[in-house]
């Protein structure tokens, strides 16, 4: 099948600074793609390479199945919503909708169809008269998306498009943005720096460092079998608990001693499983009382500080010498200087080469 | 919001003793504030006096001015002055009043403006969003520029118009004051630009719009903070202008400055201080004008410039 998007050793140098190095993607047709990554890290860069409006170094960009790398942005038959929503504010939030249409020089009663359909889409019929200025943030952003929506695009590209709204409206937001893929089917790549959007829309997740793809799977696979220690540690929060020891084939010792056994541990390359490592295990994937007695590890310890979270309650504890974090159900009693059992199982924990930092 | 304005009439009293409650007293005579607008009364009169004995010396004949009390108010307002500024004064050798010149200033000024306007937006708009090879070098020498003194360039100036065959036209005054203001408008224009969103922009290609098109339907209607700055300065800074005026007009079109001077500096007979004051204010009335109606608007240009759009 076509790919809808597809990305050849694309490069972007801004004199001598390299944005993005022999980047390769290929996007399947009405995937939702989220660039994850830290600011910086040249997710905005790529998508406005996607977009045209930054010209590539080196590489090339087809979007379904046509080479669009010269191609300007209009013609690339994308639609873009920006973090800042972008409308124009002089026109009505219809004008704004109709603006690209208008310079297509399409048909007036097309441009009326389209608009509405949009309109009826995101809810904004009642919104049609109004300048951007009369609007709420979270209004805006459904236009900047309905600008998108009536050009009838192939691919949607979101830039941070969620990041300028509060924490409620986010996740209102959200669930629409997911609601609309789901009806429009339509490719959709997304940037965003927040893990929680990403883990909630994406069909694949790509994180990105330094200009650099680290993974790009699933976004149960980027959770459970991050590939490095960077993807380990960018993802989840609170974050992946580390620890420094030494693999030796059927166990791995901590610094201070510790052995934590990993005959369940399902190794990549079983014969590369020795030397210096780093054990990674999830707050969530420690256990207490009852469970953590049946654990391949366990230890007594004691507590040191309490967060509770609401649905839950987080724990801050020492396992092996280091400060680890657990997270327990909130109706657990829990307390600082309380002693308890806690025990993981290393299969659903990560090991790290030390050198390279990639999975073992 | 509301309760922090509350002027300071409406307070209620602070005796020793009150506990504090609702907003805070805001006392108006206190010694900041006091000294603040002594200074600023006091600069804002050693500023309008000359202005004052201007305009009443314009009112004032001839015998009551040698009379010798400048700061006296005129015994009767008398509008002969005006009237003989505006009609019959002696520019050189025609005896015409400032009303032609009045008229060349108008016909200089306004094409000048507009022309230098509309190119230094293009300019800015180009300079900022549609980013060439070299465009920051193209900027740095045109802000160059505006650091070389004028009188540097008036003979090559006056060259060139010669070999154009413009020379001692409106065309060549006009060409002339488009020129020099370039580089400090530029400047105006494309930091404003630049402080418009980026995403502005780059929403506007994705549209499929085109370099005019969102110069004309984007870019135009959300700059009209910044028009007025270009406006005020130009029309003031070409209004007042004396020396390309006197240079490339030719002398039948010779701005209202110059012949402001003609009338002022003329060697023949007593001066007539009356006239010569009339003529300066009439001069000076179109530039105050602009600033009156338009202050407001261009302090708020002057600000969305500086700090963000």
């Amino acid at each position: 099948m076509q790919h809808s998007v597809s990305i050849r050793d694309l490069s972007l140098n801004f004199g001598n600074v390299k944005v993005l190095e022999t980047l390769n993607l290929d996007i399947e047709q009405g995937e939702f793609i989220v660039l994850l990554g830290p600011s910086g890290c040249g997710k905005s860069t790529l998508l406005n390479c996607i977009a045209g409006l930054l010209d590539v170094s080196a590489g090339q960009i087809f979007i379904n199945g046509k080479n669009v790398t010269w191609e300007e942005p209009k013609d690339r038959g994308i639609g873009m919503v920006f973090q800042s929503y972008a409308l124009y504010p002089q026109m009505t939030v219809e004008r704004n909708l109709s603006f690209g249409l208008r310079v297509a020089g399409m048909k007036k009663e097309e441009i009326e169809r389209r608009v509405a359909r949009a309109a009826e889409i995101l809810q904004i019929q009642p919104l049609l008269g109004r300048k951007p200025a009369n609007l709420s943030g979270g209004q805006r952003q459904r236009v900047a998306i309905g600008r998108a929506l009536v050009r009838d695009v192939d691919v949607f590209l979101f830039d941070e498009p969620l990041s300028n709204l509060d924490a409620k409206l986010r996740s209102d937001l959200r669930v629409e943005i997911k609601r609309l893929h789901a009806r429009l089917k339509n490719t959709m790549i997304y940037v965003t720096h927040d893990q929680i959007e990403a883990l909630t829309l994406a069909d694949r997740i790509a994180i990105m460092k330094n200009g650099v793809i680290q993974q790009l799977a699933d976004p149960h696979t980027i959770y459970n079998k991050p590939v490095n220690l960077y993807v380990a540690g960018f993802i989840g929060s609170p974050s992946m608990n580390f620890i420094e020891g030494t693999l030796d084939g059927s166990s791995f010792t901590a610094e201070d001693g510790t052995v934590v056994p990993v005959a369940t541990y399902d190794f990549a390359d079983k014969s590369k499983a020795s030397g210096k490592a780093v054990l990674g295990v999830r707050p969530e994937h420690i256990l207490i009382g009852e469970e953590a007695s049946r654990m391949p590890y366990n230890a007594e310890v004691e507590i040191e500080i309490v967060e509770p979270m609401g649905s839950d309650t987080l724990a801050w504890t020492k396992i092996a010498g280091r400060p680890v974090t657990f997270r327990a159900a909130s109706d657990v009693h829990l307390e600082p200087g309380q002693k308890l059992v806690v025990g993981f199982d290393p299969a659903r924990g990560s090991f790290f080469s030390s050198e390279t930092t990639e999975r073992l | 919001m509301s309760q922090t304005a509350t002027m300071a009439g409406s307070a209620p009293d602070t005796a020793v003793g009150v506990e504090p409650r609702g907003p805070r007293p805001k006392p108006f005579f206190t010694p900041t504030k006091i000294i603040i607008y002594s200074v600023l009364v006091f600069f804002t009169l050693y500023f309008l006096f000359p202005l004052y004995v201007m305009v009443v010396t314009s009112f004032k004949t001839m015998p009551e001015i040698r009379f010798g009390n400048i700061f006296a108010l005129p015994n009767q307002i008398n509008f002969d002055a005006w009237i003989k500024a505006w009609t019959s004064a002696c520019t050189g050798l025609t005896c015409e009043g400032l009303a032609p010149g009045f008229w060349n200033s108008v016909k200089i000024t306004i094409p000048s403006t507009i022309v230098s306007i509309f190119i230094a937006a293009v300019n800015g708009y180009a300079l900022i969003n549609w980013r060439f090879k070299g465009s920051e070098l193209f900027f740095a020498i045109l802000i160059f520029g505006s650091f070389i003194p004028y009188q540097v360039f008036l003979y090559p100036l006056v060259m060139i118009t010669r070999e154009m065959g413009i020379f001692g036209t409106l065309q060549a005054v006009i060409i002339v004051h488009t020129i020099f203001g370039m580089p400090i408008l530029t400047l105006l224009f494309r930091n404003y630009f630049g402080s418009l969103p980026q995403e502005l922009f780059k929403a506007a290609r994705v549209d499929g719009a085109g370099f005019w098109r969102i110069f004309f339907e984007i870019m135009l209607p959300m700059s009209l903070p910044i028009f007025v700055v270009a406006l005020i300065l130009q029309v003031t800074g070409i209004w007042n202008d004396f020396l390309f005026g006197v240079v490339f007009a030719g002398t039948k079109n010779l701005p209202m400055t110059v012949q402001l001077n003609n009338i002022v500096n003329s060697a023949q007979g007593t001066p007539e201080y009356n006239v010569n004051m009339a003529a300066t204010v009439l001069t000076g009335l179109v530039p105050l004008i602009i600033y009156f109606v338009s202050g407001k608007l261009f302090v708020r240009g002057v600000a969305a410039g500086a700090v963000k759009g």
